[in-house]
């Protein structure tokens, strides 16, 4: 029996040696994503940065479009940066960016971010791209919304049919959007929590899920949704409201409340993402699988432009 | 191709970190399994009950702490280990831990307890008693490491709060599979469950088979 257990350990050292001398071997070169183009952009050769750890804390939309499989390894090839991406919502987001457990953040709540930035608690705030929301539902559309104009009065037309609606329900930039429209058009179904009105507390993802199975309506963005279509039963039932605009913003987590964040990194990763080349690559994702573009980019304009 | 080695990487570090995990609980949880068992101090049953406890803790909850005291805003911020495989081994060890320990302790006190007098009577050294006493409990207490194993490579929650599911970083089975279903992709998020599925029966059956081999002695 001594022998039997000194066998058993000694394989199981042996066992975890050879995995841990394996592992990194096995890191593949992230191509991952299928049809877009990952061009070779002239490779800047950037000295290998003095903290390559950054933290980037986003929402699930931008995870669960796939947006960020193709950004983020770009990013790293060309800076040397290695990256985190924590992906939670919105308001998780910007939690860690006030406790600095994060050091940039890609985000799309303008409301709460401005009230962020107020707090002090992030340097720089950049405009990036934007999507735009969509209202999607089962085929059959019970509450008689399809083509409606405004997304307010959908909402209406929702909350009168007492049609199921799957709210995203966990403060993300989705979630506030909804919230917004709702309060426009004059009802409270988050407070008074009428039984059509279902809260995930999800990822847009999983979300739209839901939405599918129990043949309800909600609030996407309309990249997360072209992602996901192929495992969906839901249309595309109200667009192109300027009320559904998504914008996003980078913001770098100021250094002067937490000086442990890399904020050197964080500047790199936001520049990059604004600079035209990767602009660029923001504007082609998803035209070849799609058929339609997913992220328009905005570096150039202002908020004002667009309507913020 | 592409793909199935991303399966592969995941693949080796679930195991890795689980592995790790169960080896470091049993480093510290058979000897404070055998204190538990064979010592007698005050506060002792007190300890114990903490133990048992502690083997229904749920993952989600030893995950929050575990990151609440790994961000940077923590108190053990400065070791950068949020959002990395050792905070994934870290969390884990907390949660094979008590199994362990509850376990062994229970394996031991199974024993006669004429066993421990016979021994030290017959001049065996207290390291010597003990061993012995493990080798006497060695069926239990393999099922007792198994089932330390079972509860952190199947386990979700902690690893997705202080590893973030973090491309090729921190992503494990479980995580993975989480990710997948999220976006619709169940082909794939079966697919992971089974793998998940088939190696942690391949670990088990090795660790079966020793147990069923010592068990014949």
């Amino acid at each position: 029996m001594k022998s039997r257990l000194s066998l058993l350990f000694g394989l199981l050292f042996i066992f975890v040696i050879a995995l841990s001398g394996c592992a990194p071997a096995a890191v593949p070169t992230p191509t991952a994503a299928p049809a877009t183009e990952v061009p070779t952009a002239a490779p800047t050769a950037n000295p290998a940065p003095a903290n390559p750890d950054l933290i980037l804390a986003t929402t699930t939309s931008t995870q669960d479009s796939g947006l960020l499989d193709v950004l983020v390894p770009l990013f790293e090839q060309q800076t040397g940066y290695k990256v985190k991406v924590v992906a939670v919502g919105t308001g998780a987001a910007l939690q860690m960016g006030q406790q600095g457990n994060a050091d940039v953040l890609l985000v799309h709540a303008p409301s709460s971010e401005v009230t962020y930035m107020k707090g002090g608690f992030g340097k720089d705030r950049l405009l990036v791209m934007h999507n735009d929301f969509i209202i999607v539902g089962p085929t059959t559309d019970p509450a008689g919304i399809k083509g409606t104009a405004s997304a307010v009065d959908a909402f209406k037309k929702i909350a009168t049919a007492s049609a199921p609606f799957i709210s995203r329900g966990d403060q993300s930039g989705t979630n506030t959007k909804e919230l917004a429209l709702w309060k426009s058009a004059g009802l409270d179904p988050a407070g008074q929590k009428p039984t059509w009105y279902v809260e995930s507390g999800q990822g847009m993802g999983a979300t739209l899920t839901i939405a599918s199975q129990k043949n309800a309506y909600t609030l996407t963005d309309r990249a997360t949704y072209l992602a996901n279509k192929a495992n969906l039963q839901l249309d595309i039932l109200v667009e192109k409201d300027t009320s559904l605009l998504n914008v996003y913003h980078v913001i770098t987590v100021n250094p002067d409340k937490w000086p442990k964040v890399n904020y050197v990194g964080a500047m790199a990763f936001a520049k990059w993402i604004i600079d035209p080349a990767t602009q660029d690559v923001i504007a082609k994702f998803g035209v070849d699988k799609y058929g339609q573009q997913l992220f328009i980019p905005d570096a150039t304009k202002t908020d004002a432009d667009l309507g913020l | 191709m592409q793909i199935d080695l991303e399966i592969f990487q995941i693949t080796v570090l679930s195991l890795e970190v689980s592995i790790l995990a169960t080896f470091l609980s049993l480093l510290l949880g058979l000897p404070l399994g055998t204190l538990l068992a064979l010592g007698r101090f005050p506060g002792r049953s007190f300890l114990l009950s903490l133990v048992n406890t502690g083997m229904g803790l749920p993952p989600v909850v030893v995950g929050l702490f575990v990151a609440m005291s790994l961000w940077r805003s923590g108190p053990l911020g400065d070791l950068n280990l949020i959002y990395t495989p050792t905070a994934i081994v870290i969390a884990q060890v907390v949660i094979a831990f008590p199994v362990v320990t509850g376990l062994t302790t229970a394996a031991l006190q199974a024993l006669d307890t004429g066993l421990q007098l016979q021994l030290l009577g017959l001049g065996a050294s207290r390291l010597q008693m003990i061993w012995l006493l493990w080798r006497e409990a060695r069926l239990p207490l393999l099922a007792g490491m198994m089932a330390g194993f079972g509860s952190v490579i199947s386990e979700v929650g902690a690893s997705m709060m202080v590893g973030g599911n973090i491309r090729y970083q921190t992503r494990v089975l479980t995580t993975a599979i989480v990710l997948e279903t999220s976006k619709g992709e169940f082909n794939n998020a079966i697919g992971l469950a089974v793998l998940l599925l088939t190696i942690t029966f391949l670990v088990n059956w090795g660790l079966t088979w020793i147990q069923q081999r010592a068990a014949k002695r």
